[in-house]
């Protein structure tokens, strides 16, 4: 990356300068025609001096002009160079700014690649609050200023230049008065603007660290709350708010002391004209008009004068900041471009022994962490790294995550220095104690490791394919990523899968050996899937249906669960889903809006329910404002009970004091959706309140035929109905098996159906897709839909599943619970069988199941063997072993 | 059954018959009535206590594990309640209950019960007369257990 701003805006746009140069100096042409033509309007077309009408334009005799029609033919000139002149100021703003985007385009590109090439020490000492805000806005002006950067002096120079010559041309004693000052402004006003300048960069800086500040506090806000600590943070706030508050002050001090000797300086101009001119117009040695002249042309200059200024100042700025970014963003140890982009000529295997030999690696403070540690590991094997510290850096050394300060490590008789991250990314992998997932779906977690480069280019159509090679070209254009971020990225011959169709079998494996599988068929269960796209699942979800029902009702368990019969009211789902039939798809038919539906009023009105509505909803609002009234508002019973939640319970309270029960049909239309909405949420079966008589529910099931016949027709896709024959889309695929609701008070329903359930899924082999229904969740950021535990075992499994030809783990399974931490030992030692695996675990007798046992002390190999070999020496592995 | 009649039912318990109505109410309407089968087990010994229950309709053994096996050790009836000992001592369940015939409950979870005794001394004093009792019939057990060893 240059290190200067104008070897970096020549070597990526001169194209673009030299375009926009060229069309600011032309347009000087028409500027200087559009600037005298109103001259030449008054003086002949108006006043007729110096011409005789009517006017042979060609001496042709052709075509004769009159004064007025002379007049006209004027002003359309001077409008034609109005447009003309405004066309070419519009090319030029255009281009400058397309000019200056790419350029920002690229640098963010470059600052962003280079954050990726940093190496890992660097994010030790430089936090996110620091970068962000630098490739984000601190390089925004720079953008601005590139565009502007050779076509601006040129043109303003240019445009000082023509006045003055014209100056000279007219009186040159006055040409050179009315420059006169300017040397003295173009001294001093740089000067006093590069203290503002540097005030500027602290406030920068300053505001990085409120930043920082800021991002600290919602990391560790946990630790805040439990120690009451937000005052000493809202204190350390107010210390850097009032460090920018004084550095603004002294900003405006200066900045607006510097403004005032511009003007100063700018009407010093004037002063000497009247003052001398005037002097020498009294003695005679000059004429008015040469005074009046002066005085106009050092006006007319000063707006070039103040934009040329303007600019040397901005360029001064811009090019500190852009040399302060770009050092910034050249580390100790930063990747080479190489390390991201090379790719290699013919797959690299790390399929081999591994030899360490002398290394050295020390910390920050330069205290080493390992000690000439040589150690070498046959092929294939599987290793556990017990001891002290320096584990997980050994492990992180293998990895090629960090170099090591001296010494040599090779893998397959390959050196790891000489391996780009394109060979080791893929063919090595390493899992820590505390993995980051991304907030994505669980799938594309899962598959990180397999997706180095676009496999399989995107299907487009005619329009989309122009807007994707209209983006390229331009990425192109700016050097920023040739890849389409939609194309298929999946390796899947890298994961032993032939393509996308068995990916999930492949991912399964990987799954059941991070102990992860059961957790991604819960979450699938909970999914849905779309049955247009997946006809043979959905069709098997229907079977399994079906196959549900059966087994409940030969093991005398049906009444464990209430049916969804179009024919009967369903006592254990609520009032609305009885009236719908259905699932509601968006807001249209959500429980809140249903009392204020039109359509949903209208088929009310239609069996005569909509007064007995509101009276329920009177009488349950009583119940609840009697039952709930006494409780705290943060009370749980609210959230898990009431339909009212505490915040609305003094309304309604309200609401019915003021109401009488006879006069409900008078009542404000807030008012009866207020009651009207409670009856909706009633599960009869749970809520016991006694409403809803046989009759009554016989007329919401006529309620339901007429809801479905007189459904609006742009409302076909806000509901799902229930229909036993069809997957409700929108429901989860347990609801779906289901088909009905858990009936109420039916002890241990939960276990018995869901042994059931897992039965009919096995037997309609609905596990596996329901585990890629599982692979759609979307994990939240930094997964924090996921528990600890979760996101450590996604995070093993996406190691699995790429097969790297080393695998690393450090300390992986620590936040697992011992019963799951054995059981993932066991099960990655059996699936590393013929691969290799080093493991570098916190309790010696963990490592039983390893074919080679390393034990590290003080930064060196002090034992190594097998575990049974181990197990007999005298020496730090015997010591750990034994009980405490 | 709705909740009016199942207040009506709850109030015919001695041990809620002195709370008024508003507040049995709440208790019927936050507690899950659950029914079990015969041969259900209403909770198994050494789990973790979470809620009391309290049997509205049907029968129940109550079992403790033994050496040679489980040991029935009383029955439970209409009215009677039992779970309690697990949510007062914060201790595990120190017996198992299965359903002898169909059993109907009113499950209350612990906070409700903490807040139920909190709420109404008659209730702490019925509790504590129940426990009396269970307490003297296991003293009498006792002392007859031992009066036939020395004998």
């Amino acid at each position: 990356m240059d290190k200067n701003l104008y070897n970096f805006i020549l070597k990526y746009s001169l194209k673009q300068q030299v375009i926009i140069t060229v069309l600011s100096v032309i347009s000087f042409f028409p500027y200087y025609y559009y600037l005298s033509m109103p001259k030449t309007i008054v003086n002949q077309g108006i006043e007729g001096k110096g011409v005789s009408f009517p006017i042979d334009v060609w001496g042709l005799g052709l075509l004769r002009l009159d004064h007025t029609h002379y007049l006209f033919l004027l002003c359309a000139g001077f409008l034609a160079l109005v447009i003309i002149q405004q066309c070419f100021k519009y090319a030029i703003n255009y281009f400058q700014g397309v000019a200056g985007e790419r350029m920002l385009r690229r640098l963010r590109y470059e600052l962003y690649a280079r954050i990726l090439r940093f190496p890992l020490p660097t994010f030790r000492r430089t936090s996110q609050g620091e970068i962000i805000p630098m490739v984000i806005a601190e390089v925004e002006p720079i953008g601005g200023f590139i565009g502007e950067s050779f076509a601006l002096p040129i043109f303003q120079g240019g445009m000082l230049l023509v006045i003055f010559t014209f100056l000279v041309i007219q009186n040159p004693l006055m040409a050179v008065a009315a420059v006169s000052l300017y040397p003295i402004q173009f001294y001093f006003v740089p000067r006093m603007q590069a203290k503002v300048r540097a005030l500027g960069r602290e406030r920068i800086k300053n505001q990085r660290r409120l930043s920082d500040r800021i991002g600290e506090t919602i990391s560790g806000i946990p630790e805040l709350h439990t120690h009451d600590a937000s005052h000493p943070m809202l204190a350390e706030f107010t210390r850097r708010l009032s460090i920018s508050y004084w550095i603004r002050v002294e900003i405006f001090q200066r900045k607006f002391m510097i403004k005032f000797l511009n003007n100063f300086i700018q009407q010093l101009g004037p002063f000497f004209f009247y003052a001398i001119g005037g002097y020498l117009t009294i003695q005679g040695h000059m004429d008015v008009g040469t005074v009046v002249a002066a005085v106009n042309a050092h006006k007319e200059m000063g707006a070039p004068w103040k934009e040329l200024l303007n600019h040397y100042q901005t360029r001064e700025d811009v090019k500190q900041k852009y040399e302060q970014v770009v050092s910034q963003f050249e580390p100790d140890g930063l990747r080479g471009e190489e390390d991201q982009n090379a790719e290699p000529a013919e797959p690299v295997s790390l399929a081999g022994p591994v030899a360490v030999s002398g290394v050295v690696l020390n910390d920050d403070q330069d205290q080493p962490i390992l000690e000439n540690l040589t150690l070498s590991l046959p092929w294939p094997s599987r290793v556990a790294v017990v001891g002290d510290h320096g584990r997980d850096e050994l492990l992180q050394l293998l990895a090629r995550m960090i170099p090591p300060g001296r010494g040599k490590i090779l893998i397959n008789d390959r050196n790891l220095a000489d391996l780009t991250e394109t060979v080791a990314g893929r063919r090595l992998a390493y899992v820590g104690a505390s993995s980051y997932i991304f907030n994505t779906t669980l799938g594309n977690n899962l598959f990180l490791g397999l997706r180095h480069r676009p496999m399989v280019p995107r299907q487009l159509d005619g329009v989309e394919r122009a807007r994707f090679e209209r983006d390229m070209s331009e990425a192109l254009a700016s050097g920023n990523s040739p890849y389409d971020p939609d194309a298929d990225w999946t390796d899947y011959p890298a994961a032993g899968a032939r393509g996308a169709e068995d990916i999930t079998t492949v991912a399964i494996t990987a799954l059941r050996t991070a102990a992860f599988d059961e957790d991604v068929y819960q979450i699938g269960m909970r999914g849905t899937l779309d049955p247009q796209k997946k006809p043979d699942v959905a069709e098997r979800v229907l079977a399994a249906r079906v196959a549900f029902r059966e087994k409940l009702n030969s093991g005398a368990l049906a009444d464990l669960v209430e049916n969804w019969d179009p024919t009967r009211y369903n006592s254990n789902a609520t009032v609305a889903e009885n009236l719908m039939f259905g699932t509601a798809r968006d807001a249209t038919y959500q429980e809140d809006n249903l009392a204020r539906d039109p359509h949903v009023l209208g088929v009310l009105d239609s069996v005569g329910l909509r007064q007995r509505f509101l009276q329920i909803g009177y009488e349950v609002a009583g119940t609840m404002v009697e039952l709930f009234a006494d409780l705290p508002p943060d009370h749980e019973f609210f959230q898990q009970f009431s339909f009212i939640s505490s915040d609305d319970l003094p309304d309604y309270k309200d609401l019915l004091l003021r109401t009488k029960p006879d006069a409900l049909d008078q009542l404000a239309e807030p008012d009866r959706v207020r009651l009207m909405s409670l009856p909706f949420r009633l599960v009869l079966a749970r809520h016991r309140l006694g409403h809803f008589n046989e009759a009554e529910r016989d007329a919401i099931l006529k309620a339901r035929r007429i809801f479905a016949e007189t459904l609006p027709a742009e409302r076909r896709d806000a509901i799902a109905f229930f229909d036993p024959d069809q997957f409700t889309v929108s429901s989860s695929i347990v609801d779906n098996i289901l088909f009905g609701r858990v009936a109420y008070g039916q002890a241990q329903a939960q276990e018995k159906i869901g042994r059931v359930i897992a039965d009919v899924v096995e037997q309609m082999q609905l596990r596996e897709p329901i585990i890629e229904v599982g692979l759609q969740f979307e994990v939240g950021i930094a997964g924090a839909r996921l528990t600890a535990a979760q996101r450590q075992k996604l995070a093993i499994a996406r190691a699995l599943v790429k097969r790297p030809d080393w695998l690393m783990l450090s300390e992986a399974t620590a936040t697992l619970d011992p019963r799951s931490h054995a059981q993932v030992v066991r099960a990655v030692v059996e699936a590393r069988k013929d691969a290799g695996l080093v493991w570098s675990l916190q309790r010696a007798a963990d490592c039983e199941l390893f074919d080679t046992v390393v034990v590290i002390e003080h930064g060196r190999v002090t034992q190594c063997g097998p575990y049974a070999e181990l197990c007999e020496k005298h020496g730090r592995f015997k010591q750990m072993l034994a009980p405490a | 059954m709705s909740l009016n009649e199942e207040v009506e039912l709850l109030r015919r318990i001695p041990l809620f018959a002195k709370i008024e109505a508003s507040k049995l109410k709440l208790l019927a309407f936050t507690s899950q009535r659950l029914t079990y089968k015969p041969g259900d087990v209403l909770f198994h010994q050494g789990d973790p206590g979470d809620a009391a229950f309290v049997i509205i309709g049907g029968e129940a053994d109550v079992m403790v594990d033994a050496p040679g096996g489980q040991l029935k050790v009383a029955h439970l009836k209409q009215n009677d309640f039992v779970g309690e000992i697990a949510i007062l001592c914060d201790v595990p369940r120190t017996a198992t209950v299965i359903a002898a015939s169909e059993v109907t409950t009113l499950r209350i979870e612990k906070d409700l019960f903490f807040r139920l005794i909190a709420d109404f001394p008659q209730i702490a004093i019925e509790i504590m007369r129940v426990l009396a009792q269970r307490l003297e019939r296991t003293t009498a057990d006792l002392r007859s257990l031992s009066a036939k060893l020395k004998g």
